[in-house]
């Protein structure tokens, strides 16, 4: 692997993000599939780093899921997208951040086909105008909330308790990155690094002091690809894709893998127990899987959060290995207990994966 | 005094013209950016569809250049003027040559393969051009991975950069697929127990011979052509190259480890003949490279009186086909000089 050439790609992929003001559009799955990341996202960036980040409960899907699984038409997306643009003008806000990849992908096809057919634009904006009385502006900037973590990156090291360091050996911990496929492959100078070698996550590894594993299927989807898990008899197809990568990422012994998008961890997680129970396969060390992570849950571990207060317990595949690896101090005790220290119960433990 | 001509690059098309313009009387000032003549050629070793060694082209375009010519190397073009009957070449240091008629032959760069991405040239350790490997077969070397071994299993990939809309080239750079096919009998000779896979859209076997070699790639060499374009390459641990492709015969994906793949790089105008059209005012064809008045009649004119095209200028074209052209420019040049 030549590092330069990767490097050369990276200069030339790189967005501008803006710095401050931002109106916070939540996934529609997140709060379910890894409760603690939008949070810990608001945390970091408010309290953290001191930014203004706003969002409005008024704000709803952006039909994104349903728009790739082709029961949403896209001057219907279209028009959701601008009534979410106008909650954003009526707060005074010009930069909009999102939480979902999906999201961030279909907000860049509006504005790129508005770009491209501003005739389409003028009939939108009288959609929503005859619908709801509203009217908007095209966001000045457009960004995904792990852009964000990327680009203040060096602020949440300054501020960090953890590295990813194994604590025993002294060594960078190994990493796998996993953008989500509407990061940056439909309009890959949306991106920070393009679409084939994207720079946004490994950033955040090199800068914490993880170090980045490259393996031959990277590229490939994670196994969600909507309507391969959608559609309940293509659910063998989107294990399958996720049993690729894990093979194919084995030999490199990863101590975790690190996602921006709302699906993709999901499917590496909840897929890993799956495989483990069909097959009889595990793919970390001792019969533990290998920890998936968010950004943010990431971002969280490395500013000193507790593993608990960051929803790590939701994960299907045990995290303890990493936290123990990176030395992060936790209670297991307290793994299943809420907010208020009420027992939440524990899960069924796997047949070979271990839990605990 | 005689009239003379200016040839801006010292490839083939311009030594031929030079050697021709000059054999009929006339002065000829070659001017070559390099340090030396002979353009692309100097890189290649053994030439499609004969095998014969690109030195001896070169040795026979060389001695083509009488007293007559005036080489000047490692020549830098500031600006071209033009009055009503001179050219005038400005380069870097000042010096202002005189003409009283102009010749492009500034040819072609190669596609930078690094553009096409997914193909990780750059980025993985054995993806190599054509190009690379022509140098390989011209140190005599013999063809290893970037470990220092033999490679097993060899794959090349063409349509690099060519009849590919997103590289931004809808055209065909024609020569790439024989030359893929050269190289790997190439391979084959120099390395039998290597086994070599092409992937390709179609073949494009479109001058004499090409096909028997094409032939003589399948039948004596068994050689694989696998019908489909490349999706991606990777790098696997072992630092051999995985490649997806879909077998388009079969209908069915296809995945495959190779020890080295070598990306079949396609022409695309030359950096110095954007500069220089800008300068004199050429509008390119929609692919890019400069087009003559007419297309038919009068293939190496320009609707400015005096300039001349030659070569791949033109777009991609075979040794034997620049040779041509270049003979068919000094025969327009000569004519227009003694009007």
């Amino acid at each position: 692997m030549i590092s330069e050439g990767k490097k050369r790609i990276w200069n030339e992929y790189q967005k501008e993000i803006a710095d401050d003001h931002y109106f916070y559009v939540r996934s529609c799955v997140r709060q379910n599939f890894f409760p603690g990341s939008e949070k810990t996202f608001l945390k970091i960036m408010q309290h953290e780093l001191g930014k203004d980040v706003y969002e409005n409960p008024s704000h709803t899907t952006c039909t994104g899921i349903g728009y790739h699984s082709d029961i949403v038409p896209f001057e219907t997306a279209m028009t959701v997208i601008a009534r979410q643009f106008a909650l954003m003008t009526e707060a005074g806000y010009e930069n909009l951040v999102t939480s979902c990849i999906t999201s961030f992908g279909l907000y860049s096809e509006v504005l790129e086909t508005w770009h491209h057919f501003p005739e389409l634009l003028q009939k939108i904006r009288m959609h929503l105008k005859n619908a709801t009385g509203r009217e908007f502006n095209i966001p000045k900037n457009l960004a995904h909330a792990s852009d964000l973590i990327y680009k203040f990156r060096n602020n949440i090291a300054a501020k960090s308790t953890n590295r990813l360091i194994n604590k025993q050996t002294g060594k960078p911990l190994k990493a796998v990155e996993h953008i989500g496929c509407h990061y940056s492959k439909m309009f890959p100078s949306k991106g920070v690094g393009g679409a084939e070698y994207p720079y946004v996550l490994i950033g955040m590894i090199e800068e914490w002091g993880g170090e980045v594993i490259d393996y031959p299927e990277r590229r490939h989807c994670c196994g969600f690809g909507f309507r391969q898990y959608l559609v309940m008899a293509n659910r063998g197809y989107s294990i399958a894709c996720s049993r690729k990568k894990f093979e194919s990422m084995e030999p490199y012994k990863p101590d975790l893998i690190l996602t921006n998008c709302p699906g993709c961890p999901m499917f590496f997680d909840r897929w890993q127990y799956a495989i483990s129970e069909m097959e009889g396969k595990t793919y970390g060390e001792n019969d533990h899987g290998i920890p998936v992570l968010t950004y943010e849950e990431l971002s969280g571990l490395i500013l000193g959060y507790d593993p608990w207060d960051l929803g790590l317990q939701v994960h299907q595949v045990a995290v303890e290995p990493l936290l123990d690896k990176i030395g992060v101090q936790y209670n297991p005790l307290e793994k299943y207990q809420g907010i208020d220290h009420k027992d939440l119960g524990k899960p069924n433990m796997p047949s070979i994966l271990k839990f605990y | 005094m005689g009239k003379s001509v200016i040839i801006i690059g010292g490839g083939i098309a311009g030594m031929e013209a030079a050697a021709r313009i000059a054999a009929m009387g006339k002065e000829v000032i070659l001017l070559e950016k390099s340090d030396q003549l002979g353009g692309h050629l100097r890189k290649w070793d053994r030439l499609f569809p004969t095998r014969r060694k690109s030195d001896e082209v070169f040795e026979y375009l060389s001695n083509g250049l009488n007293d007559k010519v005036t080489i000047r190397l490692n020549i830098k073009i500031n600006k071209i003027k033009k009055d009503d009957r001179h050219f005038f070449v400005i380069l870097e240091d000042g010096e202002s040559l005189k003409s009283d008629a102009l010749l492009l032959t500034t040819g072609y760069d190669l596609f930078e393969a690094g553009k096409k991405e997914e193909y990780g040239y750059g980025i993985y350790d054995n993806v190599i051009t054509s190009a690379d490997l022509e140098a390989m077969f011209r140190n005599s070397a013999e063809i290893k991975t970037s470990g220092n071994q033999k490679p097993r299993r060899v794959g090349f990939v063409h349509c690099v950069g060519s009849r590919d809309e997103k590289a931004g080239h809808l055209y065909c750079s024609k020569v790439c697929c024989v030359t893929g096919v050269k190289q790997a009998i190439e391979i084959k000779e120099k390395q039998p127990d290597t086994e070599i896979f092409c992937f390709y859209m179609d073949l494009r076997m479109f001058d004499r011979y090409f096909e028997d070699l094409y032939y003589e790639a399948q039948q004596k060499w068994g050689i694989q052509f696998i019908r489909g374009r490349l999706s991606e390459s990777c790098e696997n641990p072992d630092h051999s190259i995985l490649v997806k492709v879909e077998d388009t015969l079969t209908g069915r994906p296809l995945k495959m480890t190779v020890d080295l793949l070598v990306l079949l790089s396609g022409f695309v105008p030359s950096s110095d003949t954007n500069k220089l059209a800008d300068m004199l005012g050429l509008l390119p064809g929609s692919d890019g490279f400069l087009t003559p008045v007419d297309e038919h009649f009068r293939t190496n004119e320009t609707q400015v009186d005096g300039l001349f095209l030659a070569g791949t200028v033109k777009g991609p074209a075979t040794i034997e086909n620049t040779i041509t052209d270049a003979r068919s420019a000094a025969i327009s040049i000569i004519k227009y000089l003694e009007k």
